[in-house]
Protein backbone atom coordinates (compact mmCIF):
# COMPACT_ATOMS: atom_id res chain seq x y z
CA UNK A 1 0.00 0.00 0.00
CA UNK A 2 1.30 3.37 -1.00
CA UNK A 3 0.85 6.57 1.20
CA UNK A 4 -1.19 8.57 -1.06
CA UNK A 5 -0.03 11.92 -0.23
CA UNK A 6 -2.25 14.05 2.35
CA UNK A 7 -4.30 15.90 0.13
CA UNK A 8 -5.33 12.76 -2.04
CA UNK A 9 -6.54 10.89 1.16
CA UNK A 10 -10.07 9.90 0.31
CA UNK A 11 -11.52 9.09 3.76
CA UNK A 12 -14.33 6.56 3.88
CA UNK A 13 -17.56 7.03 1.93
CA UNK A 14 -20.83 8.48 3.02
CA UNK A 15 -22.67 5.47 3.77
CA UNK A 16 -19.58 3.80 5.55
CA UNK A 17 -19.77 6.48 7.92
CA UNK A 18 -20.29 5.14 12.14
CA UNK A 19 -22.62 7.68 13.95
CA UNK A 20 -20.95 9.43 16.06
CA UNK A 21 -23.04 7.68 19.13
CA UNK A 22 -20.60 4.77 18.45
CA UNK A 23 -18.53 4.76 21.20
CA UNK A 24 -17.28 1.32 22.30
CA UNK A 25 -15.66 -1.04 19.87
CA UNK A 26 -14.43 -5.01 20.09
CA UNK A 27 -12.53 -7.55 18.21
CA UNK A 28 -12.51 -11.31 16.73
CA UNK A 29 -9.68 -12.15 15.30
CA UNK A 30 -9.71 -14.81 12.32
CA UNK A 31 -6.73 -16.50 11.81
CA UNK A 32 -5.44 -19.21 9.04
CA UNK A 33 -2.90 -19.84 6.64
CA UNK A 34 -2.48 -18.80 3.26
CA UNK A 35 -5.50 -18.78 0.57
CA UNK A 36 -7.93 -20.71 4.13
CA UNK A 37 -10.55 -18.13 3.00
CA UNK A 38 -9.83 -15.61 5.74
CA UNK A 39 -10.26 -12.48 3.67
CA UNK A 40 -13.36 -13.97 2.32
CA UNK A 41 -14.98 -14.67 5.51
CA UNK A 42 -14.62 -11.18 6.70
CA UNK A 43 -16.00 -9.97 3.40
CA UNK A 44 -18.72 -11.74 3.58
CA UNK A 45 -20.04 -10.59 7.21
CA UNK A 46 -18.08 -6.67 6.91
CA UNK A 47 -20.81 -3.99 6.25
CA UNK A 48 -17.87 -2.34 4.68
CA UNK A 49 -15.65 -2.85 1.93
CA UNK A 50 -12.78 -5.00 3.36
CA UNK A 51 -9.73 -2.50 4.33
CA UNK A 52 -6.14 -3.17 4.79
CA UNK A 53 -3.92 -2.63 7.44
CA UNK A 54 -0.23 -3.28 7.40
CA UNK A 55 2.56 -3.63 10.53
CA UNK A 56 5.53 -3.61 9.99
CA UNK A 57 7.97 -6.41 10.86
CA UNK A 58 11.21 -5.12 12.84
CA UNK A 59 12.70 -8.34 13.71
CA UNK A 60 15.04 -9.73 11.31
CA UNK A 61 13.81 -12.59 9.46
CA UNK A 62 17.46 -14.60 9.26
CA UNK A 63 17.19 -18.13 9.29
CA UNK A 64 13.68 -18.46 8.05
CA UNK A 65 13.33 -20.52 5.29
CA UNK A 66 10.39 -18.65 3.61
CA UNK A 67 12.76 -15.78 3.00
CA UNK A 68 15.06 -17.07 1.36
CA UNK A 69 16.28 -14.11 -0.93
CA UNK A 70 14.93 -11.69 0.62
CA UNK A 71 17.55 -11.43 3.72
CA UNK A 72 18.26 -7.82 3.17
CA UNK A 73 15.53 -6.50 3.84
CA UNK A 74 15.63 -4.74 7.56
CA UNK A 75 11.77 -3.74 7.19
CA UNK A 76 9.00 -5.91 5.77
CA UNK A 77 5.50 -5.27 6.01
CA UNK A 78 2.18 -7.31 6.40
CA UNK A 79 -1.06 -7.10 5.60
CA UNK A 80 -4.32 -7.29 7.49
CA UNK A 81 -7.73 -7.25 6.03
CA UNK A 82 -10.50 -6.98 8.33
CA UNK A 83 -14.08 -5.66 8.00
CA UNK A 84 -16.64 -3.78 10.31
CA UNK A 85 -20.09 -4.91 11.50
CA UNK A 86 -22.48 -2.28 13.27
CA UNK A 87 -24.20 -4.46 16.53
CA UNK A 88 -26.27 -1.08 17.92
CA UNK A 89 -25.83 2.56 17.85
CA UNK A 90 -22.99 2.74 20.30
CA UNK A 91 -21.20 -0.84 19.80
CA UNK A 92 -19.30 -1.96 16.56
CA UNK A 93 -17.46 -5.12 15.77
CA UNK A 94 -14.10 -5.70 13.72
CA UNK A 95 -13.26 -8.59 12.60
CA UNK A 96 -9.56 -9.13 11.43
CA UNK A 97 -7.76 -11.74 9.45
CA UNK A 98 -4.49 -12.57 10.08
CA UNK A 99 -2.05 -15.07 8.45
CA UNK A 100 -1.30 -18.16 11.42
CA UNK A 101 2.26 -18.70 10.30
CA UNK A 102 4.68 -18.69 12.81
CA UNK A 103 6.48 -15.67 11.27
CA UNK A 104 3.37 -13.40 11.18
CA UNK A 105 3.17 -14.17 15.07
CA UNK A 106 5.02 -10.90 15.62
CA UNK A 107 1.47 -9.50 14.84
CA UNK A 108 -0.13 -10.71 17.74
CA UNK A 109 0.43 -8.82 20.30
CA UNK A 110 -1.65 -5.56 19.21
CA UNK A 111 -4.05 -8.17 17.75
CA UNK A 112 -5.39 -10.44 20.24
CA UNK A 113 -4.78 -7.62 23.39
CA UNK A 114 -8.79 -7.39 24.14
CA UNK A 115 -9.91 -9.38 21.48
CA UNK A 116 -13.42 -11.62 22.62
CA UNK A 117 -11.68 -14.29 20.31
CA UNK A 118 -10.82 -16.32 18.04
CA UNK A 119 -11.66 -18.40 14.78
CA UNK A 120 -9.23 -20.48 13.67
CA UNK A 121 -10.06 -21.16 10.23
CA UNK A 122 -8.86 -24.50 8.64
CA UNK A 123 -8.76 -25.93 5.24
CA UNK A 124 -8.42 -30.30 6.14
CA UNK A 125 -6.33 -30.51 2.72
CA UNK A 126 -3.83 -28.24 5.29
CA UNK A 127 -4.16 -29.10 8.16
CA UNK A 128 -0.54 -28.73 9.55
CA UNK A 129 -0.86 -24.91 9.85
CA UNK A 130 -3.48 -25.50 12.41
CA UNK A 131 -1.42 -27.38 14.61
CA UNK A 132 0.73 -24.23 15.85
CA UNK A 133 -2.07 -21.42 15.78
CA UNK A 134 -4.18 -23.72 18.20
CA UNK A 135 -0.81 -24.17 20.39
CA UNK A 136 -0.32 -20.46 20.45
CA UNK A 137 -3.78 -19.75 21.20
CA UNK A 138 -4.00 -22.37 23.60
CA UNK A 139 -0.62 -20.73 25.83
CA UNK A 140 -1.75 -17.48 24.89
CA UNK A 141 -5.04 -18.57 26.76
CA UNK A 142 -7.21 -16.62 23.86
CA UNK A 143 -10.90 -18.49 23.32
CA UNK A 144 -10.97 -20.03 19.89
CA UNK A 145 -13.25 -22.03 17.68
CA UNK A 146 -12.94 -24.12 14.64
CA UNK A 147 -14.35 -23.64 11.28
CA UNK A 148 -13.72 -25.94 8.43
CA UNK A 149 -14.21 -23.85 5.14
CA UNK A 150 -15.62 -26.18 2.52
CA UNK A 151 -13.68 -26.92 -0.38
CA UNK A 152 -14.92 -28.59 -3.23
CA UNK A 153 -11.95 -30.90 -3.25
CA UNK A 154 -11.30 -30.80 0.78
CA UNK A 155 -11.58 -34.14 2.13
CA UNK A 156 -14.56 -34.28 4.16
CA UNK A 157 -13.64 -35.35 7.71
CA UNK A 158 -15.79 -36.38 10.36
CA UNK A 159 -15.83 -33.93 13.02
CA UNK A 160 -14.51 -36.37 15.81
CA UNK A 161 -11.49 -37.30 13.50
CA UNK A 162 -10.60 -33.47 12.56
CA UNK A 163 -10.96 -33.01 16.49
CA UNK A 164 -8.51 -35.83 17.40
CA UNK A 165 -6.23 -34.66 14.43
CA UNK A 166 -6.15 -31.55 15.87
CA UNK A 167 -5.69 -32.47 19.37
CA UNK A 168 -8.78 -30.25 20.22
CA UNK A 169 -9.89 -30.27 24.07
CA UNK A 170 -13.86 -31.59 24.08
CA UNK A 171 -15.37 -28.11 24.78
CA UNK A 172 -13.90 -26.71 21.59
CA UNK A 173 -16.97 -26.03 19.11
CA UNK A 174 -15.84 -27.66 15.05
CA UNK A 175 -17.95 -26.04 12.53
CA UNK A 176 -18.26 -26.46 8.51
CA UNK A 177 -18.33 -23.05 7.12
CA UNK A 178 -19.16 -21.55 3.70
CA UNK A 179 -16.69 -18.29 3.83
CA UNK A 180 -18.37 -17.17 0.58
CA UNK A 181 -21.84 -16.86 1.96
CA UNK A 182 -22.89 -14.41 4.60
CA UNK A 183 -25.13 -16.58 6.42
CA UNK A 184 -22.75 -19.26 7.06
CA UNK A 185 -20.03 -16.70 8.05
CA UNK A 186 -22.42 -15.15 10.78
CA UNK A 187 -23.16 -18.20 11.85
CA UNK A 188 -19.38 -19.40 12.29
CA UNK A 189 -19.23 -15.55 14.57
CA UNK A 190 -22.28 -16.39 16.02
CA UNK A 191 -20.78 -20.06 17.26
CA UNK A 192 -17.90 -18.29 18.62
CA UNK A 193 -20.39 -15.96 20.26
CA UNK A 194 -22.11 -18.49 22.20
CA UNK A 195 -19.16 -20.56 22.99
CA UNK A 196 -17.31 -17.34 24.92
CA UNK A 197 -20.80 -16.96 26.69
CA UNK A 198 -21.06 -20.20 27.95
CA UNK A 199 -17.27 -19.37 29.13
CA UNK A 200 -18.16 -16.13 31.10
CA UNK A 201 -21.44 -18.07 32.49
CA UNK A 202 -19.17 -20.80 33.89
CA UNK A 203 -16.49 -18.11 35.19
CA UNK A 204 -19.73 -16.37 36.89
CA UNK A 205 -18.88 -13.32 34.92
CA UNK B 1 -5.79 -16.06 -1.82
CA UNK B 2 -6.41 -13.42 0.22
CA UNK B 3 -4.01 -10.03 -0.62
CA UNK B 4 -3.01 -9.93 3.13
CA UNK B 5 -1.47 -13.60 2.32
CA UNK B 6 1.21 -11.76 -0.18
CA UNK B 7 1.06 -8.93 0.34
CA UNK B 8 5.07 -8.35 1.14
CA UNK B 9 6.58 -5.44 0.44
CA UNK B 10 9.48 -3.96 1.35
CA UNK B 11 9.09 -0.88 3.61
CA UNK B 12 9.87 2.60 3.22
CA UNK B 13 11.76 3.00 6.74
CA UNK B 14 13.26 6.44 5.56
CA UNK B 15 9.67 8.21 4.63
CA UNK B 16 8.32 6.80 7.72
CA UNK B 17 10.93 7.64 10.01
CA UNK B 18 10.78 11.23 9.06
CA UNK B 19 6.48 11.21 9.17
CA UNK B 20 7.40 9.46 12.76
CA UNK B 21 10.35 12.05 13.39
CA UNK B 22 11.85 8.49 14.41
CA UNK B 23 9.41 7.74 17.04
CA UNK B 24 8.74 3.51 17.07
CA UNK B 25 5.08 3.71 18.21
CA UNK B 26 5.84 1.24 20.49
CA UNK B 27 5.41 3.28 23.58
CA UNK B 28 2.22 4.78 22.04
CA UNK B 29 0.65 1.51 21.18
CA UNK B 30 -0.01 1.08 24.65
CA UNK B 31 -2.60 3.90 24.38
CA UNK B 32 -4.50 2.78 21.21
CA UNK B 33 -5.59 -0.13 20.43
CA UNK B 34 -6.37 -1.21 16.61
CA UNK B 35 -10.23 -0.56 17.83
CA UNK B 36 -9.76 2.57 19.23
CA UNK B 37 -12.20 4.64 18.08
CA UNK B 38 -10.72 8.25 17.42
CA UNK B 39 -13.01 11.41 16.46
CA UNK B 40 -11.96 14.67 15.37
CA UNK B 41 -12.14 17.88 17.77
CA UNK B 42 -10.24 20.47 15.74
CA UNK B 43 -10.16 21.56 11.97
CA UNK B 44 -7.02 20.77 10.28
CA UNK B 45 -4.98 24.00 9.60
CA UNK B 46 -2.61 24.07 6.75
CA UNK B 47 0.67 24.78 9.25
CA UNK B 48 -0.05 21.25 10.49
CA UNK B 49 2.21 18.27 9.71
CA UNK B 50 0.33 16.66 6.67
CA UNK B 51 -0.47 13.48 8.05
CA UNK B 52 -2.14 15.39 11.56
CA UNK B 53 -4.04 17.36 9.35
CA UNK B 54 -5.44 13.96 6.75
CA UNK B 55 -6.18 11.94 10.07
CA UNK B 56 -7.98 15.32 11.32
CA UNK B 57 -10.12 16.06 8.14
CA UNK B 58 -11.11 12.11 7.65
CA UNK B 59 -12.39 11.39 11.50
CA UNK B 60 -15.05 13.81 11.39
CA UNK B 61 -17.32 10.42 11.93
CA UNK B 62 -15.70 8.03 14.45
CA UNK B 63 -13.03 5.76 12.76
CA UNK B 64 -11.32 2.86 14.50
CA UNK B 65 -7.12 3.20 14.41
CA UNK B 66 -6.88 0.17 12.31
CA UNK B 67 -9.36 1.80 9.61
CA UNK B 68 -6.84 5.32 10.08
CA UNK B 69 -4.06 3.05 9.11
CA UNK B 70 -6.03 1.52 5.78
CA UNK B 71 -6.89 5.47 4.90
CA UNK B 72 -3.70 7.00 5.09
CA UNK B 73 -1.60 3.40 3.69
CA UNK B 74 0.30 3.62 7.10
CA UNK B 75 1.47 1.16 9.36
CA UNK B 76 -0.72 1.10 12.33
CA UNK B 77 3.13 1.73 14.51
CA UNK B 78 3.42 5.16 12.61
CA UNK B 79 -0.94 6.23 13.11
CA UNK B 80 0.00 6.01 16.94
CA UNK B 81 2.38 8.09 16.85
CA UNK B 82 0.89 10.46 14.88
CA UNK B 83 -2.73 10.04 17.11
CA UNK B 84 -0.17 10.18 20.68
CA UNK B 85 0.76 14.01 18.92
CA UNK B 86 -2.68 15.13 18.39
CA UNK B 87 -4.14 13.46 21.53
CA UNK B 88 -1.76 15.42 23.64
CA UNK B 89 -2.93 18.46 21.58
CA UNK B 90 -6.31 17.78 22.38
CA UNK B 91 -7.08 17.71 18.72
CA UNK B 92 -8.94 14.62 18.52
CA UNK B 93 -11.04 12.19 21.20
CA UNK B 94 -10.40 8.76 21.77
CA UNK B 95 -12.59 5.99 22.53
CA UNK B 96 -10.64 2.92 23.81
CA UNK B 97 -12.19 -0.32 23.12
CA UNK B 98 -13.96 -2.29 25.80
CA UNK B 99 -11.42 -3.34 28.26
CA UNK B 100 -11.27 -7.70 28.41
CA UNK B 101 -10.03 -8.87 31.38
CA UNK B 102 -10.06 -12.77 30.83
CA UNK B 103 -13.54 -13.35 29.57
CA UNK B 104 -16.11 -10.80 27.96
CA UNK B 105 -18.57 -10.01 30.43
CA UNK B 106 -22.58 -11.40 29.53
CA UNK B 107 -24.12 -8.59 28.47
CA UNK B 108 -21.34 -7.83 26.03
CA UNK B 109 -21.63 -11.09 24.54
CA UNK B 110 -25.69 -10.78 24.47
CA UNK B 111 -25.77 -7.33 22.92
CA UNK B 112 -22.99 -9.15 20.02
CA UNK B 113 -24.88 -12.21 19.49
CA UNK B 114 -28.37 -9.79 19.31
CA UNK B 115 -26.56 -7.54 16.71
CA UNK B 116 -25.07 -10.55 14.35
CA UNK B 117 -28.64 -12.03 14.18
CA UNK B 118 -29.93 -9.23 12.66
CA UNK B 119 -27.20 -9.08 9.73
Amino acid sequence: MDYRGSDTIAGPARADLLPDSATMAVKVVIVGGFGVGKTTLVGSVSEIRPLTTEETMTQAGAGVDDLAGVERKTSTTVAMDFGRISITDELVLYVFGTPGQERFWFLWNGLFEGALGAVVLVDTRRLEVSFDVIGRLEDRGVPFVVAVNSFPESPGYPTEDLRAALDLDPGVPIVACDARTRESSKDVLLTLMHYLYGLSARAGR
Amino acid sequence: MSAGDQDWDEGIPERLYVITRGRSGLAEQATFDLVTLIVSRAEPAPTMQPEHAAILRICGAPLSVAEISAYLGLPTSAVTVLLADLLADGRIEARSPVPQAILPDRALLEAVIHGLQRL
